[in-house]
């Protein structure tokens, strides 16, 4: 009775049996080979700690110092103006309240669909004594530049909106509010972590005081990030420590990571063009073929600018968990809103404020397509689509197959 | 491969049972009910808070198998906390893990499964179930480990929810299915078992009632006895349950137990032993497994508790799917709201929800 093989037990398996088709971009991107190979010898012969006096150290810090000038040059800026971090959050967190907390009691002025990584440090803020305020977007997804200036008062300190929302793609109007702030002498920082790699980027022609970005969304390496501070914007670091990174952020530098970094940054010059030339026109059939098959779904933002990779889309009568979970079975990865530790999807606060009511948030899917897709795999997700939508909405099972659990016969 | 999901608590009984199914070949996929979010009683560990999830996380990574976790909370609010609120405030005695099973469990995941591709949902309750070849009828009875049979806690459900329903325990004992977990080395094979609500950790039930229904709970009442002296006062009708014999703060020369409680007047109404006792019970909504239509007359063993060893009876099902219940001899504890299930040998015949007794 209690036979049980040596299958049971085994750990989680790393081989797949259905072939993996990855849609999920925005949460994450695959790490280019020669991003890998970049960081090779710095996890094993070049080990030394760049601040130290001696050649091994000089040697690192002379590759952690060209790092950093790949990266300035990605973002138009001046090595002296880019601060090595521990990813997009870390980089978020130490331009908000890095300003901020150098002005207490001073206003800050975000929007009500930043990251969690901002929204958080704002409401940290909130609780320091700071009043913050929250600009909603319009239903497209896309901030009013307009509301964000209207909501500067004398005493803001810092205004921040992000250049692009990981959610929607929507691209969001930072133009005419980082002129507004630069004009009026208060630091603008954008969140362009989603952007970077995707759209054209440069720090000036923003314009923003600070700008933060991630390694990993545009095939660089988990783990480490980048914020741009413009020459004479004062921050204070997050954590005390050694001084390192003049100052701004304390800890041994990443060397590794940042060069990887690096190459990710090199390697990302021609991003933009890829995007929208090949991922582009992907994304767009993907929109038109489920549009095509599937009437009355919705693409959320779809009349504002957005990033040329993400389809926000919003599938009446189903639920967007069951149908991610069944696209996961079927061997789709995407993605909605943000998940929770234990795997639990998170209801999307960005979809909320821009009016969706609970059951249409849970009804949205988020597709972010990356330069490894090809037109196939997007073909054989729109062949499966109609199907599978149609069992979800209808709760018919693919297989109904009575029968009994247990293996025995049983007397009456 | 057949697909089957599995109701993953993130306990040792239906882990065992996702590796069971494994290992004869199912693919497996295991699905837990997130229950959490405010005011859901909040426990971090017994079933379905956020420790227990990532227990079975663990065990299902540990077993190779995809894992997901579901947003239930909305409807475990509406479907489980909100009766069980609403049954105390009215003088009655919810049974919330029933209704989690009919509502939850058997419906809104059994649902899901199927819409992820399972054919079957499974999960770790002691039962049996077998499929009865002459009606076509599923059958449910009690597992092989009468100690630990749950079969009363699925007496509520319909013929289409036991089609798509796997229990691989039932032919095991709770020290073969430790066993079993502690040489597959799960990560919960030594997890204690949740004796407690899943949502009142420590037993605090009447915390989650102020929290679901806030103002409404707590209201000082009296007691009384059967003619209506007044022998004390209560701070909440919901404190009570029929049968009950501590916590009256009532002195008298012999044991005074809850007889009823009226929700109208406010009042704990005490008696004696002998006037606790019940000739029977009038059960509503009352659900018939192994046929669609009983007969006029059906000798049972009742059970008015999970725990309660069971009553002889005799059941006369009356129109609108009610069901009269005369026991043999009195019984005590017979508590309106409370389920009386109905058992023949070690099959459930069916069951319903007590709305008065006599």
């Amino acid at each position: 009775m209690l036979r049980f093989s040596a299958t049971v037990g085994r750990s989680w398996s790393a081989e797949p049996t259905v072939k993996r088709i990855y849609l999920d971009h925005n949460a994450t991107t695959p790490q280019a080979p020669e991003v890998g190979q970049a960081m090779q010898p710095f996890f094993t012969s070049e080990f030394a700690n760049p601040s130290s006096i001696h050649l091994d150290g000089q040697r690192v810090r002379h590759r952690l110092e060209e790092a950093r000038a790949e990266v300035a040059a990605f973002l138009g800026g001046e090595t002296d103006e880019i601060v090595f971090t521990g990813g997009g959050t870390e980089s978020v967190n130490l331009a908000i309240l890095g300003v901020a907390r150098l002005r207490p009691g001073g206003h800050v002025v975000t929007t009500a669909i930043e990251h969690p990584a901002g929204l958080e440090a704002c409401r940290q803020l909130e609780a320091e004594g700071h009043p913050v305020t929250y600009v909603p977007p319009g239903p497209d997804g896309a901030i009013d530049p307009d509301g964000v200036i209207a909501a500067i008062r004398p005493e803001t300190v810092l205004v921040s909106v992000m250049h692009s929302n990981n959610e929607t793609g929507v691209l969001q109007p930072v133009g005419p509010v980082g002129r507004e702030c630069r004009r009026r002498g208060i630091p603008f920082h954008s969140d362009a972590v989603q952007s970077a790699g995707k759209t054209e980027l440069r720090a000036k022609e923003v314009p923003a005081d600070l700008l933060s970005i991630a390694a990993h969304k545009f095939y660089g390496p988990k783990g480490v990030g980048a914020l741009y501070v413009r020459r004479g914007v004062r921050i204070r670091s997050l954590h005390p420590g050694g001084g390192q990174e003049d100052g701004r952020r304390a800890g041994t530098e990443p060397v590794a990571l940042a060069v990887g970094m690096a190459r990710a940054c090199a390697l990302a010059r021609r991003l933009p063009f890829r995007y929208r030339e090949w991922v582009g026109p992907l994304r767009d059939r993907l929109e038109r073929g489920i549009r095509e098959r599937l009437p009355g779904t919705r693409v959320s933002g779809a009349n504002a600018p957005r990033l040329p990779n993400t389809a926000s889309i919003r599938f009446p009568g189903m639920r967007a968990e069951e149908f991610l979970i069944r696209l996961d079975l079927e061997g789709f990865a995407a993605s909605a809103g943000t998940a929770c530790a234990s795997g639990t999807p998170r209801p999307s606060h960005v979809l909320r404020a821009m009016g969706f009511g609970p059951a249409a948030v849970r009804q949205t899917v988020r597709f972010s397509l990356g330069v490894g897709n090809q037109p196939a795999e997007i073909d054989h997700l729109l062949d499966l689509l109609p199907a599978l939508v149609g069992e979800l909405r209808r709760g018919m099972p693919a297989s109904a197959a009575a029968g009994s659990g247990s293996r025995r016969r049983w007397l009456g | 491969m057949m697909r089957v999901a599995v109701a993953m608590s993130g306990g040792v009984d239906s882990s065992v049972a996702a590796a069971l199914l494994r290992d004869r070949g199912w693919e497996v996929v295991g699905l837990s009910m997130n229950l959490g979010g405010p005011g859901a009683g909040g426990t971090d560990r017994r079933c379905c808070g956020g420790r227990d999830l990532l227990d079975a996380r663990a065990v299902a990574s540990r077993l190779g198998i995809p894992y997901y976790a579901l947003d239930f909370h909305a409807d475990f609010r509406r479907e489980v906390l909100r009766p069980f609120a609403d049954d105390y405030l009215r003088g009655r005695t919810p049974s919330p893990c029933i209704l989690c099973n009919s509502e939850l469990k058997f419906r809104r995941l059994q649902t899901a499964a199927r819409r992820l591709g399972a054919s079957h949902l499974a999960t770790g309750h002691y039962a049996r179930m077998m499929r009865d070849e002459s009606s076509g009828r599923f059958r449910l009875f009690q597992g092989a480990d009468r100690g630990k049979d749950q079969s009363y806690f699925l007496f509520n459900l319909g013929q289409e929810q036991l089609a798509s329903l796997l229990l691989p325990l039932g032919d095991y004992t709770k020290a073969e299915v430790r066993r079993l977990a502690g040489e597959w080395r799960l990560p919960v094979a030594a997890k204690a078992e949740s004796q407690d609500l899943c949502f009142a950790p420590s037993g605090d039930y009447r915390r989650v009632i102020q929290a679901v229904a806030p103002g409404r709970s707590r209201k000082p009442g009296d007691i009384v006895d059967r003619d209506g002296r007044v022998l004390g006062r209560h701070d909440g009708l919901e404190g009570f349950t029929v049968g009950q014999r501590r916590g009256l703060g009532v002195a008298a020369e012999a044991p005074l137990f809850v007889v009823a409680l009226d929700p109208a007047g406010n009042r704990v109404i005490v008696g004696g032993r002998a006037e606790a006792g019940r000739r029977g019970l009038v059960a509503d909504r009352v659900n018939w497994i192994p046929f669609p239509d009983p007969p006029a007359r059906v000798e049972v063993e009742a059970r008015i508790r999970s725990r309660h060893p069971g009553a002889a009876a005799v059941v006369r099902p009356g129109p609108g799917r009610t069901a009269r219940v005369e026991f043999r001899s009195p019984q005590t504890g017979v508590a309106p709201g409370q389920a009386v299930v109905f058992f023949r040998r070690d099959e459930v015949l069916g069951g319903g929800w007590i709305r008065e007794v006599y």
